[in-house]
């Protein structure tokens, strides 16, 4: 077990949304306002860690042929739980993030890391690559988050900070573009994400070939 | 008259102004992953557009008759996700059967209809909106006859994508998203579509 690994593949060289390309959906749809985002990354992160252990746990004992069905079973249960939880105790983050909740049980990252992650490794190496990979997903959603909000409504912080959780005012209000916070902007942010993760990662390369 | 209206706005909102790609951002997937070739493009959206269809008819009947009936609604996302990966698993082995060369060209795309959002996305939308029988069938068949319209008009720009020259870093996804978002762009054009 390489800590140190599993937490930079997580944040970086394995990211799940920049290099797997995993869990697309939810990354561009709730990415409008940091709360949103900061909901959305924890909640992720709890059911993927949570998941990942339990699928660990039953891994000898689940028959090849119906594992499939039974990671989703397991983190069916788990999405249902966080959604009833968000539901009473964050009712503000229940209904912006909307119908996104429920669907975290076909985010494609939780399956991803269940089917090539937790059911071939133990159940601490399980949990750790939970919480890394969890971190790196909650990231990725934080910075798109803060450019899609910076750029598209000139604020910081939205649903959290400021009057009435409208975010601190830091561009005024005619300079933004609003069509970043439009379903375009994500699109066109995550691509400019993902080209910026392609050319760190093949900068090395070519330094070692010289 | 008014069911009809509504089913009408349903369609439009559905393919249109409120297609699932473009601005729910459901399905986006199966939409970045099967899209390289107009073929494979059209059968996914195929095999989409029945799936929701069909689940839509089935998580309405068990909803309204299972779910509700015994309280058991804090079960629906559990209940309804594996009505769908039994409605996929038959359709995978029906495809087999009768139609290999798609069943080959779907490849692992096929069992991972279960876990697009689309499918579930619809059903849960169905019920969020209070949809009943008919309208809940016309909204996961025109939702998924506009995930169909979506991914061949992109599949067919991404083709021509070979002759484009851009930066080497923006490879593969990056220069995908790009296009989709002018597409969603375009798409948004819609959205100021009054029809009465």
């Amino acid at each position: 077990m390489n800590l140190k690994k599993q937490f930079v593949e997580g944040l970086l060289t394995q990211n799940p949304v920049l290099v797997q390309v995993l869990g697309m959906c939810s990354t561009m749809a709730i990415t409008t306002s940091f709360f949103n985002g900061l909901g959305m990354g924890v909640a992720v992160t709890i059911i993927l860690t949570l998941s990942n252990i339990i699928i660990s746990a039953i891994r000898k004992i689940v028959p090849d042929k119906i594992r499939i069905a039974m990671f989703i079973v397991v983190i069916a249960g788990f999405v249902t739980c966080v959604d009833l939880l968000i539901q009473a105790f964050v009712p503000a983050l229940a209904s912006s993030l909307g119908v996104f909740i429920p669907l975290i049980v076909v985010n494609c990252i939780i399956l991803g890391r269940a089917e090539s992650f937790s059911y071939k490794n133990g159940v601490a190496a399980s949990f750790f690559d939970g919480i890394f990979q969890g971190i790196g997903y909650t990231a990725v959603l934080l910075v798109m988050c803060i450019i899609r909000e910076f750029l598209g409504a000139g604020t910081f912080g939205g649903g959290l900070l400021g009057v009435d959780g409208k975010g601190i005012q830091i561009l005024p209000s005619q300079f933004p573009i609003k069509m970043l916070t439009l379903p375009v902007g994500g699109f066109l942010v995550l691509a400019a994400l993902i080209a910026a993760m392609q050319w760190a990662l093949s900068r090395p390369k070519k330094e070692e070939s010289k | 008259m008014d069911q009809i209206y509504e089913l009408l706005a349903i369609t439009l909102g559905a393919i249109l102004a409120n297609n699932f790609i473009f601005s729910q951002f459901l399905g986006c997937c199966p939409f970045l992953g099967v899209s390289k070739k107009v073929d494979t493009a059209v059968g996914m959206g195929i095999a989409v557009t029945f799936v929701m269809g069909l689940a839509s008819a089935v998580c309405y009947v068990v909803n309204e008759f299972v779910l509700t009936r015994f309280g058991l609604e804090y079960m629906q996302t559990v209940a309804f996700i594996l009505v769908i990966a039994a409605l996929v698993q038959f359709i995978e082995m029906f495809l087999q059967k009768s139609m290999p060369s798609l069943y080959t060209a779907l490849g692992v795309y096929l069992p991972l209809i279960t876990t697009n959002c689309a499918v579930l996305g619809v059903v849960l939308l169905n019920v969020q909106n209070n949809y009943n029988f008919i309208s809940s069938i016309v909204y996961g068949i025109t939702g998924g006859v506009g995930f169909l319209v979506a991914i061949v008009l992109f599949a067919s720009i991404r083709e021509r994508l070979v002759f484009a020259d851009y930066p080497k870093c923006w490879d593969g996804f990056p220069i995908a998203l790009v296009t989709a978002g002018l597409m969603a762009l375009a798409f948004m054009g819609f959205s100021g579509l009054k029809v009465w």
